[in-house]
């Protein structure tokens, strides 16, 4: 029986060499044991992020290799790069060769997160190719022994301006280097003259995953490999007493690994491996005492506190809201969640004779490669990390967890190791998005704009430098790693975009986290934008100004302002304040992200079932300004993934725990949002050519929350300021409006 | 070894597991190459392994391959191809939905047995028929587009 080979289109692709755009994935080929040709040859490369050639190499037939240490996580960054790349070089976009995140062959580029993977890493590539490009220019002008100015580029050819005999990129350089740096200089193409950048060209990874032909790393195999499952602790924190491994020594060729409290089985058979996993009895020590998630707004009240921190401070808010005639106070709580990606973490990992191979779907497999390094005791050169697509991550999920079992097995075994997570290893362990608390105090002056304004927040405290959270499977095999916690940046958007003369932003960190956390999408700024465009409606009421006018009266951005507009416009926004005369209500929200990123602006249409509690979302209307957009449609794409993954979030999910663990471990306990409850999404991008590239990964699912509890209470009079918005939550608020 | 004999893509395959338990599932991913189904959950919940067996939708990673046997499987592979896709392929590509793609196997296959079913579902038909399908990245606006467009209907 043959086995199908699950890099075999890309590459065919890659050999075929043209036609599409062509990815090359870095992926032993089983049974041949040979990698896409672009990728062998390029090993030992230099991975400079300062030298061209860290980044691109012209191939032998003239088509252009790109060496990128972002990686693409569904995200459409496997099109838009390229798009940059080709655009600066002038050559078509399918003959550029994409490699991501091989850490022997991409120069490190920071983990792919934050909305950096365009206006960060896109744009050194850019910059490496404008600086290419120069080069090409002055070694077509000596061969041909015209002027550089006299000279273009056009299809992978430098040609005269005015007709005539040009060189390609093959004669030119293929298969030579540039050795030349970076020059952070080099002219770049005025975007009036663009012709592939700002193009929705269509995504080269779209065919293969709904034709099942996407390589993922749950599909890879290689020669030898075992298949892993890793028994978790009973509790968080248990120790491991004593294995029985009774029960699974009639199955063929199975092996129990045990490093101090990691438990992990492996076979040459999947199902076997996880039978071996059900059946296996391990005995662990009591359970560490968790304070629950019923428990966390107390204990986050309590602390432990590491410090306060006032991140803000203008005028004097607490004198000006202390003499107020009219206050207004609220506390908004934001839950822990999961990443809850679709498919479990997995990984494959090859430790053998001192070297390590980790294949891995990590947001940041340079970082990885240091850890494991470090928790191998291995030199830095004998790791190599390559990528390899993943389920959605939105955040740094189980991937560095999985990838640092399957090392561990690997090593143990001496074979490469497969690990696949369970669906309860992913929701229960996989690190989470910490909770959120913040209590708001305003007023409005008698200008009807906010004269003071207060936030105060509770949340936890990320470690300043972590190298890497700490992972799961070294941590009960008893290895060092340095102790600390990841959050991401989640203090960010805690003021209100508007003008305030007295403002003051404080934060109370919290030394730690009732569960390990790390970075989810839109870290923070999604919970403080739901308690801050909450609190601006709450004073907009009061104050009885229109939500949509109340904004733009204290906004000097015209850009803010501009995607406020246009999302109103696309509801046919009618002026009056809320709560409306009931039925359908509309909300808005409004974000420049991180302060100074994208701009962006969501209104919502919402209604609410009194009797049930049931909301409906009907209409989302979204209008983003994220500067140049290099691919209208993938920009989309992220745009409707954010709002829908955040309705999600906002509406349904909460992790909950008790004193052992995570007890919110199949879909059913924590439920996402499902095909009957999608909304129309309506999307306007503001077309900001001369303006940079910002991030659109993550901006669009800030404002989504606020928008909502804003339609909420524009439909009902209602308020609410715990997330998940639950059929009891509703009602309970639905209750208390009609007291008041 | 527990032997089985069906047909997989119109190819007649026979198989054999050391356990009558094995779902179905793992037999297409390991033993015959298709790696196109997806474990998800394991639990029948989300949809990401849904594969066709005599023209209904299952889930695989439920289905011990004994249920299989005898039986004619269809996998997303067996649809069509990047090169010559199935219509229902081709809708989602010219509609460009998936994200990171990991539902996409199941919720092609679960819009190939709706539409088998209903060749002119309505979007509020397609939503009901991919309530068990979930997605994370959010890209169910484009989906619910996609199958309109294999209907005929304009999206």
């Amino acid at each position: 029986m043959s086995r199908r080979e699950p890099v075999a289109v890309s590459r065919r692709a890659v050999l075929a060499g043209g036609g599409a755009l062509v990815v090359a994935f870095s992926l032993p080929l089983p049974g041949r044991g040979q990698q896409p040709p672009v990728v062998e040859k390029a090993l030992g490369k230099t991975l400079d992020p300062t030298e061209v050639d860290g980044f691109l190499a012209v191939n032998a037939d003239g088509s252009v290799s790109l060496f990128c240490g972002k990686v693409d996580l569904g995200t459409g960054l496997r099109i838009a790069i390229p798009q940059m790349a080709a655009e600066e070089l002038g050559i078509g976009v399918e003959r550029i060769v994409l490699v991501e995140g091989d850490t022997a062959l991409t120069p490190d580029q920071g983990p792919t997160a934050g909305s950096t993977g365009i206006m960060r890493g896109g744009v050194q590539i850019r910059q490496a190719a404008a600086t290419a490009r120069a080069a090409l220019l002055r070694l077509a002008a000596a061969r041909l022994g015209v002027p550089a100015e006299a000279l273009e580029v056009v299809n992978g050819e430098v040609r005269p301006k005015e007709g005539g005999q040009g060189v390609g990129f093959a004669a030119l350089i293929g298969e030579q280097q540039f050795n030349l740096r970076l020059d952070p200089q080099a002219p770049l193409k005025d975007p009036g003259s663009y012709g592939i950048v700002g193009r929705s060209m269509p995504r080269p990874d779209v065919p293969r995953k709904v034709t099942g032909r996407h390589p993922y790393i749950h599909d890879l195999k290689l020669p030898d490999m075992l298949h892993a499952r890793v028994i978790r602790p009973q509790a968080v924190g248990a120790r491991l007493l004593d294995v029985d491994d009774t029960a699974v020594r009639d199955i063929p060729g199975v092996q129990v690994v045990r490093l101090g409290s990691f438990v992990g089985v492996v076979a040459p058979d999947e199902w076997d491996a996880e039978l071996a996993a059900r059946a296996l009895v391990t005995r662990w020590s009591p359970a560490s005492s968790l304070v629950g998630h019923e428990g966390v707004p107390a204990w986050m009240r309590k602390g432990p506190f590491d410090a306060d921190q006032k991140l803000v401070g203008k005028g004097d808010a607490r004198a000006v809201l202390a003499s107020a005639a009219k206050k207004l106070s609220a506390t908004y709580y934001w839950p822990t969640q999961s990443h809850a990606s679709m498919g479990p973490s997995c990984a494959v990992a090859d430790i053998r004779e001192g070297k390590a191979t980790i294949w891995s779907a990590s947001q940041a497999t340079h970082r990885f490669r240091r850890t494991i390094a470090r928790l191998l005791d291995l030199p830095l050169e004998a790791v190599r990390v390559v990528y390899v697509d993943g389920s959605g991550c939105y955040g740094m999920n189980g991937h560095d967890d999985a990838a640092a079992d399957a090392a561990l097995l690997s090593r143990a075994v001496g074979r490469p190791v497969r690990v696949q997570w369970s669906r309860a290893d992913e929701l229960g362990w996989d690190p989470k998005g910490p909770p959120q608390m913040l209590a708001l105090e305003g007023a409005v002056g008698a200008d009807g704009q906010i004269a003071a304004w207060r936030t105060q927040m509770w949340i936890p405290r990320a470690t300043a430098n972590l190298p890497n959270i700490p992972l799961l499977g070294p941590a009960d095999a008893g290895m060092a790693q340095p102790p600390g916690i990841a959050t991401g940046l989640i203090s960010q958007n805690g003021d209100p975009p508007y003008a305030t003369p007295n403002v003051e932003v404080l934060v109370h960190w919290l030394k730690d986290a009732p569960l390990r956390p790390s970075n989810i999408r839109a870290p923070g700024k999604i919970a403080n934008s739901f308690a801050v465009e909450s609190f601006v409606d709450d004073l907009a009421a009061q104050a009885r100004i229109d939500p949509v006018e109340f904004r733009l009266k204290g906004l000097s951005d015209a850009r803010g302002a501009e995607v406020i507009r246009r999302a109103a416009r696309m509801l046919d926004w009618k002026a009056r304040p809320s709560p409306g005369p009931g039925g359908l209500g509309r909300g808005i929200a409004y974000v420049h992200y991180k302060h100074g990123e994208t701009y962006v602006a969501v209104a919502m249409e919402a209604e609410v079932d009194p009797g049930s509690g049931a909301i409906r979302v009907r209409r989302v209307a979204c209008a983003q300004d994220c500067g140049l957009v290099i691919n209208p449609n993938a920009a989309m794409q992220q745009v409707e993934g954010n709002i829908l993954q955040t309705l999600s979030r906002t509406l349904l999910e909460e992790v909950t725990f008790d004193a052992a663990g995570v007890t919110s471990v199949d879909w059913a306990r924590y439920p996402i949002l499902t095909f009957p409850d999608v909304p129309e999404i309506m999307i306007d991008l503001v077309d900001q050519p001369q303006s940079p590239p910002l991030g659109v990964g993550e901006a669009a699912s800030t404002p989504v929350p606020a928008a909502l509890a804003n339609a909420i209470f524009d439909a009902t009079g209602a308020r609410l300021r715990t997330v998940p918005f639950t059929a009891e939550r509703v009602k309970a608020a639905l209750a208390a409006a009609r007291r008041t | 070894m527990p032997t089985y004999s069906f047909f997989v893509n119109g190819s007649a395959r026979t198989v054999q597991t050391r356990t009558d338990d094995q779902p179905l599932l793992y037999v297409l991913r390991n033993q015959l190459g298709l790696t196109g189904a997806k474990f998800g959950c394991g639990l029948g919940q989300c949809g990401a392994c849904t594969v066709l067996v005599d023209g209904e939708a299952v889930r695989s990673c439920m289905m011990p391959v004994a249920a299989a046997n005898g039986r004619g499987v269809t996998t997303i592979e067996g649809l069509g191809s990047p090169d010559q896709p199935h219509p229902v392929q081709a809708a989602f590509i010219t509609e460009q939905a998936a994200q990171c793609g990991y539902c996409a196997s199941g919720v092609v296959m679960a819009t190939v047995a709706l539409l088998a079913r209903k060749p002119k579902a309505t979007r509020a038909e397609v939503q009901a028929a991919l309530a068990g399908n979930l997605c994370r990245c959010g890209t169910h606006q484009r989906i619910l587009r996609a199958a309109l467009r294999a209907t005929g209907t304009s999206p």
